[in-house]
């Protein structure tokens, strides 16, 4: 079969590559892209560790296919950073201890980063519930849901201060 | 765990898809979210030389909220829980909608895919037969509708024909009482057993309901002897009872990683009680 000449936007760039139209979003990104920040955790859409974001949506990238992607906005864990250093999210994880040995950790992130722009101030409840399609090995949860609150109050009062 | 190779098509209009699915015949598959296709085609229990991925296609995403409620087939489980109409007019689709899968999943599956799937774990199906919906479904020579009671023959095996796409799903606006009970073994797991419950009251006893159970056969189960055992009652305990004993002549559940048949069963019955308990509640 024949390769499609997939145009995709990561992280803001415009990239372009060779792709097959049933490769997965996730190896393209790791293995043609070297964006290697989304991991692989089972490949059965169950862990969430692929997690990236596709023109505002949260998917596992490991049951998307590259051909879905063709013209696409993708943002990464590589991606969510800024240029004067760490997201918040990313600072917060750090300070509460929302990882051990880090590798759901930027599918957590990527996912905890479109919850919180859709809700800006949620519940613990609904951190849990919003971010269930992320399974980590390691830390029980808590510590996660503690960084991911703690990133939403900061961001809240961020955004009062500059208002 | 890399799929079989395919083509990939991405026609913009539905008559550019219906065409593609005539040409490549039962070669061909429509691709919705792909969040029930990708899986199975990785572990390579189904393979396809072409797939019609039906994401351009905007005819395929209205909503219209009215006497008639009608979905198109490509609106997400995502975007149906967003719709502030849609949760006003029918908040069992909401209710139900919140219990699919994970977040990722719903951002990407299908109310479409989900009833066309066939799969006896999929939500949607039983829900739209305790709805009475009716699918669109259109093919080469125009469109026909189908109701879901009809529409489920065994898993995987539906009315739809290889060359039809399903449009869209309408139901009308559903009675007060409502409830969507769902046991999982965990958060974005398939029911070991679900009941959809439609109840409407007049003057303190039910005057009709509706219910439907979700993976306790090959197909959705649409109980209407577990509707008929309510009605005129308070929903009181022999009611219930009554309800229970309909539902389980109607279901035919299977041993697999759920539990054995007799659990099965079990389940079945509370998860009604608690559907029918809520809903009478609400009516
Ligand atoms: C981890 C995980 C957990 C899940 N948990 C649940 C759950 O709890 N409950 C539940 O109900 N589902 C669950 N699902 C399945 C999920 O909801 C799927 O998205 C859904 O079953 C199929 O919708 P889709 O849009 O992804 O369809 P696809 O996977 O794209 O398609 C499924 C099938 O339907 C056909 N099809 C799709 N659209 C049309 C159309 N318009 N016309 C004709 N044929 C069509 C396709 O050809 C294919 O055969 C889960 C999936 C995953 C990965
Ligand atoms: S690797 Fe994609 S969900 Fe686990
Ligand atoms: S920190 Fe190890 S899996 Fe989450």
């Amino acid at each position: 079969m024949s390769k499609m000449h997939l145009k995709l936007k990561v992280n803001g760039q415009e990239v372009e590559t060779l792709a097959e139209p049933r490769e997965l979003l996730i190896h393209v990104l790791r293995e043609k892209l070297d964006i290697t920040g989304p991991h692989i955790g089972c490949e059965t859409s169950h862990c969430g560790a692929c997690t990236v974001d596709m023109d505002g949506k949260s998917v596992k990238s490991c049951t998307v296919f590259a051909a879905q992607a063709q013209g696409a906005q993708i943002t990464t864990i590589e991606g969510i950073a800024n240029p004067e250093g760490m997201h918040v999210l990313q600072e917060m994880f750090r300070e509460h201890h929302g990882l051990q040995c880090g590798f759901c950790t930027p599918g957590m992130i990527t996912r905890a980063w479109r919850l919180l722009q859709e809700n800006p101030n949620p519940t613990e409840e609904e951190v849990r519930f919003g971010m269930s399609g992320n399974l980590c090995r390691c830390t029980g949860y808590q510590n996660i849901v503690k960084a991911v609150l703690a990133a939403a109050s900061e961001m809240n009062s961020a955004k009062e201060a500059a208002e | 765990m890399i799929p079989p190779a395919f083509d990939y098509h991405r026609p913009e209009s539905l008559d550019a898809a219906l065409k593609l699915l005539g040409a490549h015949g039962d070669e061909a598959r429509v691709l919705a979210g792909g969040h029930s296709l990708i899986p199975m085609m990785k572990l390579r229990m189904a393979e396809f030389a072409h797939l019609i991925d039906l994401q351009a296609i905007e005819d395929l995403r209205d909503i219209a909220v009215g006497d008639t409620i009608r979905i198109g087939a490509m609106t997400t489980q995502a975007e149906l829980l967003d719709h502030a109409g849609l949760a006003e007019a029918a908040p069992i689709l909401s209710e139900a909608a919140m219990q699919i899968a994970d977040p990722q999943v719903r951002y990407m599956g299908t109310i479409g895919g989900n009833v066309a799937n066939g799969d006896p774990g999929n939500d949607m199906p039983g829900l739209m037969q305790c709805l009475d919906a009716t699918y669109t479904l259109a093919g080469p020579d125009g469109t026909r509708d189908v109701s879901a009671r009809d529409f489920y023959e065994a898993a995987y095996m539906t009315a739809r024909e290889d060359d039809e796409i399903l449009v869209a799903i309408s139901f009308p606006r559903h009675a007060p009482g409502y409830a969507y009970e769902k046991q999982k073994r965990k958060i974005g797991d398939y029911a070991t057993a679900a009941a959809a419950v439609l109840i409407e009251a007049e003057g303190g006893k039910v005057k009709s309901a509706s219910v439907a159970m979700t993976n306790l056969s090959d197909v959705p189960v649409y109980s209407e002897g577990a509707g008929a055992a309510l009605l005129g009652t308070a929903c009181d305990a022999a009611a219930l009872d009554a309800a229970v004993i309909a539902m389980l002549g109607d279901i035919d559940p299977m041993e697999d990683n759920r539990g054995p048949v007799a659990f099965k069963q079990h389940v079945a019955g509370v998860i009604l009680r608690r559907a029918i308990e809520r809903a009478w509640k609400r009516a």
